[in-house]
């Protein structure tokens, strides 16, 4: 979408949902629309409904975990603008992770086909467990991608009418794709000869990192 | 009097029919479907997260595993999110490639959903007369790739390498005489492009034997018309998107729409249904194949008339060639970084999608700055589509499942992802 469509959008985005809005940030030819998670039932309906938007097509529900962001195995700052610049301090430094309003997040993917626009809405969620309406009723579409969220990340969407694990294995523990879930996993399935049944058990192997987290700030494409 | 209940069914994960590992649990009334519940995950490998733990590169890969059967187009929109967000662009070149390539990928999709479909409700020909075809586009696979299927041949900032100025050759052997070998060698004397082009001029007529098999038998059309029908207004609301979306009649596809790379510039239609059931979604996606062809025709013949680069020549993001590498200090030391460390992605996030051969295929990438992705999501079309299985079965026979879990082109690869 062009920066005019996409101000023209905005400002849209405002005059329709007024105090609502939290934020609206425009970036890499997109349009995020941060809101209140109470508030997220309400603005669906009224993205859907209005006829100048029709966001009537819900592409994507997913969560995310802002736990780790930016935190790298390594950090650096300077260099010259052709070379590389070196890893020195191999201590995870963690930064400020102020720039979030809550560990967790979930965007919602908004396609209008009428209108031919696109529009990411996005919501932050302090508490712990976290709670966020659900969508359901507004979009049909919502049920499976609410009930992946609450799979890998542990979101409760309040008012889903079925809110069961759908990816991972019957009677799992845990939210995988939370940062603080190991890479591995904790439990690995075989097969017990002598029980004559798959057996769970605690994971035999390790993760090896291979490729240090890092993050140049040092004059490459896009600083 | 007896009592009458209802039965439970279990339907899958081992059943040829369900595409892959589909466990359907299905209540029935006699007959009739009451419900339909599918258990998925059981192919969940955990691609996100395993791209959160490795180089942007190293996870292109994987894309290929998602949607197994139309491998190029998932990297394709990987490899766009991340060009997103780095701000680059590829040769005009390596855009037509990739075009060429995705409509490959898509003609090779719709090869063998027609096969299996077919196959799932009783027509065994047509499977063959696919899998015919098919053989010629994994060659192509092969021969740009090195691999049939999982190819990793888009990269950001291009492709990896540029077409084979010689098409691989058949070779005899016990199984295979001279005669046989040459006959089949015929159309594979020149470059790549001229063996692409014999089979973009050859392929609609392949696709018309398609259809006197299948398009007015009546046998298809009774196990696919009125079958799952979705109207437009319910197919916008379940997320449907591609083939499902157009079956209903709505005209919408990203590569008309919101045109990525060089389609703008190509001349090809979208084909719509009326009714919205199975059998419309079989006339879009074989009038999808046809415009394929059409649309590969053309990037053939500008190929043929525009060398150039495949790939940006900026080495902090792709690797220097070779021959620079033995003789220049600088182009190993990038060589070097590029391979142990990668590159770093300006932080931001990002949404890429393109017409997948199944419907949209989208990457939402968020980048923290690191040379790994923070978080990375596929939205598989075909997961959408799966979780509408409830409302397309309800009140079908068992046998119309079937044909149901065929017109919705599932895969699980990119469902459990």
């Amino acid at each position: 979408m062009s920066i005019e469509a996409l101000n023209r959008l905005a400002e849209r985005l405002r005059e329709l949902l007024g105090e609502r809005v939290l934020d609206i940030v425009i970036d890499c030819d997109e349009a995020t629309l941060v809101v209140n998670g109470r508030d997220i039932v309400t603005v669906a309906e009224q993205l859907r409904d209005a006829p100048d938007l029709a966001f009537k097509l819900l592409l994507d529900v997913s969560g995310i975990d802002y736990q780790t962001y930016g935190q790298a195995d390594w950090r650096t700052h300077d260099a010259t603008t052709s070379g590389f610049s070196r890893g020195v301090s191999r201590a995870q430094e963690s930064v400020d992770n102020g720039a979030f309003p809550g560990r967790f997040g979930v965007a919602y993917h908004l396609l209008s086909v009428a209108h031919n626009l696109r529009l990411r809405v996005k919501v932050y969620l302090a508490d712990e467990p976290p709670r966020l309406p659900s969508v359901v009723d507004v979009f049909p579409s919502a049920n499976w991608y609410e009930r992946e969220a609450f799979d890998l990340y542990g979101i409760l969407f309040e008012g889903h009418p079925d809110l069961r694990r759908i990816l991972t294995d019957y009677g799992f523990i845990g939210h995988p794709f939370r940062k603080d879930f190991p890479l591995e996993g904790y439990v690995e399935v075989r097969y017990d000869a002598e029980k004559g049944r798959v057996v769970y058990q605690p994971v035999s192997i390790e993760n090896r990192v291979l490729v240090p987290r890092v993050i140049r700030n040092d004059g490459r494409p896009g600083h | 009097m007896p009592e009458i209940r209802n039965m439970t069914l279990n339907f899958g994960p081992q059943h040829p029919a369900a595409h892959g590992v589909l466990r359907l649990i299905l209540e029935m009334d006699g007959e009739v479907i009451e419900r339909a519940d599918p258990h998925i995950g059981l192919l969940h490998r955990a691609t996100e997260k395993l791209a959160e733990s490795k180089p942007f590169n190293q996870s292109i890969g994987y894309m290929d595993r998602l949607d197994y059967v139309s491998m190029m187009c998932n990297e394709h929109a990987y490899v766009m999110a991340i060009e997103r967000l780095l701000g680059i662009t590829p040769p005009v070149r390596a855009q037509y490639i990739r075009v060429m390539f995705d409509e490959i990928t898509r003609v090779l999709n719709h090869l063998m959903w027609l096969g299996a479909h077919g196959l799932d409700i009783g027509a065994m020909t047509v499977f063959l007369y696919c899998f015919r075809e098919r053989e010629d586009l994994m060659d192509c696979y092969e021969a740009v790739s090195g691999t049939r299927m999982h190819a990793t041949y888009y990269r950001p900032g291009g492709v990896y390498r540029d077409l084979p100025e010689r098409m691989p050759q058949y070779e005899a052997s016990k199984f295979r005489s001279a005669a046989e070998v040459k006959d089949l060698n015929a159309n594979r004397q020149g470059s790549m492009l001229d063996f692409i082009e014999d089979f973009a001029n050859r392929f609609p007529a392949c696709v018309d034997e398609y259809e006197t098999l299948l398009t007015d038998n009546r046998i298809w059309k009774q196990r696919t018309v009125d079958i799952g029908i979705v109207t437009p207004e319910r197919a916008l609301a379940l997320g449907f998107t591609g083939p499902m979306l157009r079956g209903s009649g709505i005209a919408w596809d990203m590569r008309k729409k919101q045109p990525y790379e060089v389609y703008a510039d190509l001349d090809f239609d979208i084909p719509v249904g009326t009714n919205g059931d199975c059998y419309d979604r079989y006339l879009v996606r074989i009038e999808e194949m046809r415009q394929s062809a059409h649309i590969i025709a053309q990037c053939v013949k500008w190929l043929k008339a525009n060398p150039g680069p495949v790939i940006i020549d900026d080495h902090k993001l792709t690797p220097p060639t070779r021959g620079e590498m033995k003789g220049d200090m600088e182009s190993l030391i990038h060589h070097f970084k590029l391979f142990t460390e990668g590159y770093c992605v300006p932080a931001g996030e990002v949404y890429a999608a393109v017409e997948h051969p199944k419907g949209e295929f989208g990457i939402w990438l968020v980048s923290d700055g690191a040379n790994k992705p923070y978080r990375l999501k596929a939205r598989a079309p075909g997961f959408a589509h799966l979780s509408a299985m409830n409302e397309l079965a309800t009140g079908h026979m068992l046998a119309d499942v079937v044909a149901i879990i065929g017109t919705m082109d599932i895969v699980f690869g990119e469902i459990d992802r």
